[in-house]
């Protein structure tokens, strides 16, 4: 391109070409830069489903072995016996049902709770702290939470809530002795304390899209706060409370390690809920680098498929129901 | 220098909704036209099928021509290499966040990659001048952020960015409309100073400003334009009623 | 948004329903408030806990020596430590430019169309998958062809955990800059391409590196994908074709060991764990607080 090395604007009739305008009318259509740009980002933006089938398709060629063999008893087998290449997932499916019920019953309640104080009667100043809080809690890895567990937790348990539970429960059979600490209930509470904050704060959004015409109507005929939460806030939230819910259940589903170092590593159905007990998480865990043959590895890794799409189908579910109040917004802190 | 434009059975849409109904007009080099009219009109969608800003919106749509010198911009052009020739100023002052004054004012070259040091001086500096900027900013070139000025001086460095890729018209939607009176003034002389070598269209709620820079006026009404006239004329003996209805404040 | 509430039944106006209704009123309240002592006290006191065992097991040995051989007292995690970085390093090369790519792409050029829709949902989605999965699929793909557990491996199983996080953060912020910044740079004549990455991306650039930060540090105490990607390593190593140690894969194991030294290690580890995330989420707070306009100047 040409330059003249007199500068800028020039008076007169003339068409005049300042270096500055000969430039610019000789860059150019940028259409291929725009394209290929456009291109690139696209590509990227794809890997997330590349990264999705890839996961797919490794589980199920890794599982394939086992699957042949064993059809779809896997699933109902409860013998796992990896000297005589006998597998059955039922004792992991169980524990990893049982545990995130158990998790889910201690935390829904609280989790609400805590979101109903922090969205309709928390001070301003209290708020932004508690939140920040609960922001960090759910960022927190999950092997510090075992060892957090294995720690305090788990002492705690076998001296005081175990043995009290055994006094008053223990009729039912569902805490019976011998407690060690560690088991289903343990991990129950440790997933329960993981996934609080994740129930809390996606609870908290929900609500707080519920808007504000909704709580003065409400108000404005006469009702006391908790009836204008119960009539106006929850009522209206409560397909996303339900969704909010299902992603706790969801993260309760795959957490690995804390589980791990809680809940005994025991293959066994029992009723006591203080017994040692074995999540589809853990057994792959802590056996998967030790697999010794073909079938046994195979055997881990249709766990971990079978994981796999139940927390897809669980997360998906979750997020659309959360989707349908907040209205796509990004959710935050998950 | 400016050229002139050409506007032929020009219409515009946001989705299913008809914004712009055949609109033919011309616009006379050198001068500045102000285009009046109520909210909603379609003057804004208008400037902004000018410089074919209005398809970066998704549902925006264009048929129609528009000349600007010889070119027809739709057919013969690409939308980058129309908007480098045709400068825009927006109802709200936008420096780029980021930059000092000395990047906004380039920002327009060097973002087209524009290396030249010398040259890029000289234009910031001159660019500046004609907005009526430099003297208050010729210290702190590079030190200040652009989104550090008031308003009005933020909306002079946009014009001095506008100006900087020397383009041959400069659309102004509303560009005092967010400005104290004081700016206001300050704008308005710019335009007065700035017309003898651009071409001016300038969208404007207030019609004592149109009365003030532009020779030219044109009245829009739900989407069609509805007379275009020398500016006295429109407002002293306008030739429609609803324009002068218009005037008068009988709505708008 | 569509309103579910029917007409709230009658509010009677008798004496004993008022009082009933100012004592259920009254409840709830104690228990809202209850189960949020009943919540945050303990975890105010698993965080306080944390940080002290942490603090009075962390000294300078523990970031300058590899581990003692089993039964000695001392040593630190040195070599966890790098190993992290070497993943970390590797994990980012791959997630962050990908992921920002990603963001992009949703944010600036599949405005409202289903492709960005169903890339934003499966993001989310596969943010929500057990991260042990991703090991097992990792393990199929380089470690068995290889033979041989590698920091390759597990860099990448972090790597393909990084890029949704950081496609949906980035996004994020990308939205959060105003249309008329955009607008500006169209109007100049700017390409498109040139436009997002030096106006766009550029204002949300505090944003986006923060977004970036946060993701690294949860991929930062993922133990479970590198159980049997990157295996672990008790020496000094810096090869990426090797197993190496992670500072996440250490805790756990020393966690479950038997020594009280060990364990004193595990608490140092869950600290340096805990300091990055704590600066990490307080940065991602500031900075989407401060809003993206103000951001540099």
């Amino acid at each position: 391109m040409t330059q003249r090395t007199d500068s800028g604007a020039s008076p007169g009739a003339e068409p005049s070409l300042s270096p500055v305008r000969t430039y610019l009318l000789n860059c150019g259509n940028s259409s291929l830069a725009d394209r290929a740009f456009g291109a690139l980002m696209l590509v990227c933006a794809l890997s997330i489903f590349a990264i999705v089938i890839l996961i797919l398709v490794e589980l199920i060629t890794g599982s394939k072995l086992a699957i042949q063999k064993f059809g779809m008893s896997f699933f109902f087998g409860s013998a796992w016996d990896p000297v005589n290449g006998n597998f059955g997932a039922l004792p992991f499916i169980y524990g990893t049902v049982m545990s995130s019920i158990l998790a889910l019953i201690i935390a829904v309640p609280l989790a609400v709770g805590v979101a109903i104080f922090l969205t309709e009667m928390c001070p301003a100043w209290l708020r932004g702290f508690l939140a920040f809080f609960t922001e960090l809690l759910a960022a927190i890895p999950s092997v510090v939470y075992g060892l957090w567990a294995i720690f305090v937790l788990i002492p705690l348990l076998r001296q005081y809530v175990d043995p009290f539970l055994i006094k008053t429960l223990g009729w039912s059979g569902i805490f019976a002795p011998p407690n060690y600490g560690i088991g289903m209930f343990a991990a129950g509470v440790i997933l329960a304390i993981m996934i609080l904050p994740i129930i809390s704060s996606l609870t908290r959004e929900v609500m707080s899209a519920v808007p504000h015409a909704q709580r003065e109507a409400v108000l404005a005929l006469g009702a006391t706060r908790w009836e204008m939460i119960r009539m106006a806030v929850l009522r209206n939230a409560r397909i996303g409370i339900v969704g909010a819910v299902i992603l706790g259940l969801g993260r309760a589903l795959g957490e690995t390690m804390a589980v791990t170092m809680v809940i005994g590593n025991r293959p066994e159905i029992v009723r006591s809920l203080l017994a040692p007990a074995y999540s589809m998480a853990s057994v792959i865990a802590n056996e998967f680098s030790e697999a010794s043959d073909e079938l046994y590895l195979s055997a881990l890794i249709e766990i971990g498929l079978a994981l796999f799409i139940v927390t897809i189908i669980v997360n998906a579910l979750a997020r659309v129901l959360v989707w349908a109040v907040t209205r796509g917004a990004p959710v935050r802190g998950t | 220098m400016g050229v002139a434009i050409e506007v032929s059975d020009l219409n515009a849409w946001y989705g299913t909704n008809h914004t712009l109904q055949s609109i033919n007009l011309k616009i006379p080099a050198n001068h500045a036209t102000a285009l009046i009219g109520p909210s909603g009109c379609g003057k804004s969608t208008f400037v902004r099928c000018l410089n074919r800003m209005h398809e970066t919106n998704p549902i925006g749509r264009v048929t129609g021509t528009v000349r600007v010198g010889p070119t027809d911009i739709y057919a013969q052009a690409s939308p980058v290499e129309i908007r480098r020739r045709i400068g825009m100023v927006f109802q709200r002052p936008n420096p780029f966040p980021t930059m000092s004054i000395y990047d906004n004012v380039a920002s327009g070259l060097r973002l087209n990659g524009f290396r030249n040091r010398k040259v890029l001086d000289e234009v910031v500096e001159r660019s500046l001048q004609q907005a009526a900027l430099w003297d208050e900013v010729k210290n702190d070139l590079k030190k200040k952020s652009g989104a550090s000025l008031s308003g009005g001086q933020q909306q002079r460095l946009c014009i001095a960015r506008a100006l900087a890729v020397d383009p041959e018209v400069m659309l102004m939607d509303e560009p005092a409309s967010a400005l104290d009176p004081v700016s206001t003034a300050k704008i308005e002389d710019l335009i007065f100073q700035l017309k003898s070598q651009y071409t001016i269209v300038i969208v404007t709620h207030n019609m004592q400003q149109a009365a003030r820079v532009a020779e030219n006026t044109g009245f829009f009404l739900n989407g069609k334009l509805v007379e275009f006239d020398a500016t006295h004329k429109i407002f002293t003996n306008p030739t429609d009623k609803r324009t002068e209805d218009y005037i008068t404040g009988r709505f708008g | 948004m569509a309103s579910t509430t029917a007409m709230p039944p009658p509010l009677r106006a008798s004496a004993s329903n008022r009082v009933l209704r100012v004592v259920m009123n009254h409840l709830a309240t104690a228990a809202a408030v209850g189960s949020t002592i009943l919540v945050m006290a303990p975890l105010i006191a698993i965080f306080a806990y944390l940080l002290f065992m942490g603090a009075s097991s962390l000294n300078l040995a523990f970031f300058t020596q590899v581990p003692k051989p089993v039964g000695e007292v001392g040593g630190g995690m040195a070599n966890s430590i790098l190993g992290s970085g070497i993943l970390l390093a590797i994990a980012s090369l791959m997630g962050v430019p990908v992921g920002i790519a990603g963001g992009i792409y949703i944010a600036e050029f599949g405005r409202g169309k289903r492709l960005a829709n169903m890339v934003r949902f499966t993001a989310d989605v596969l943010n929500g998958v057990p991260s042990i999965v991703m090991g097992i699929a990792i393990y199929t793909l380089i470690v068995v062809p290889q033979k041989h557990f590698s920091a390759l491996a597990g860099g990448v199983a972090l790597g393909i955990m990084m890029i949704p996080t950081i496609t949906r953060t980035t996004e994020e912020m990308l939205l959060m800059v105003p249309l008329n910044v955009r607008e500006a740079a169209l109007g100049l004549g700017v390409p498109n391409w040139r436009s997002v990455l030096s106006i766009t991306l550029r204002t949300a650039s505090p944003g986006v590196i923060t977004g970036c930060m946060l993701a690294f540090a949860r991929v930062a105490g993922e133990t479970a994908p590198l159980l049997f990607t990157a295996f672990g390593n008790q020496f000094w190593s810096t090869s990426v074709n090797q197993p190496i140690a992670a500072l996440p894969l250490q805790i756990f194991v020393y966690a479950l060991s038997p020594y009280d030294d060990w364990h004193r290690l595990a608490w140092a580890g869950a600290l340096v764990l805990i300091v990055l995330i704590v600066v990490s989420v307080a940065l991602v707070r500031y900075v989407a607080g401060r809003g993206v306009l103000k951001g540099a100047s």
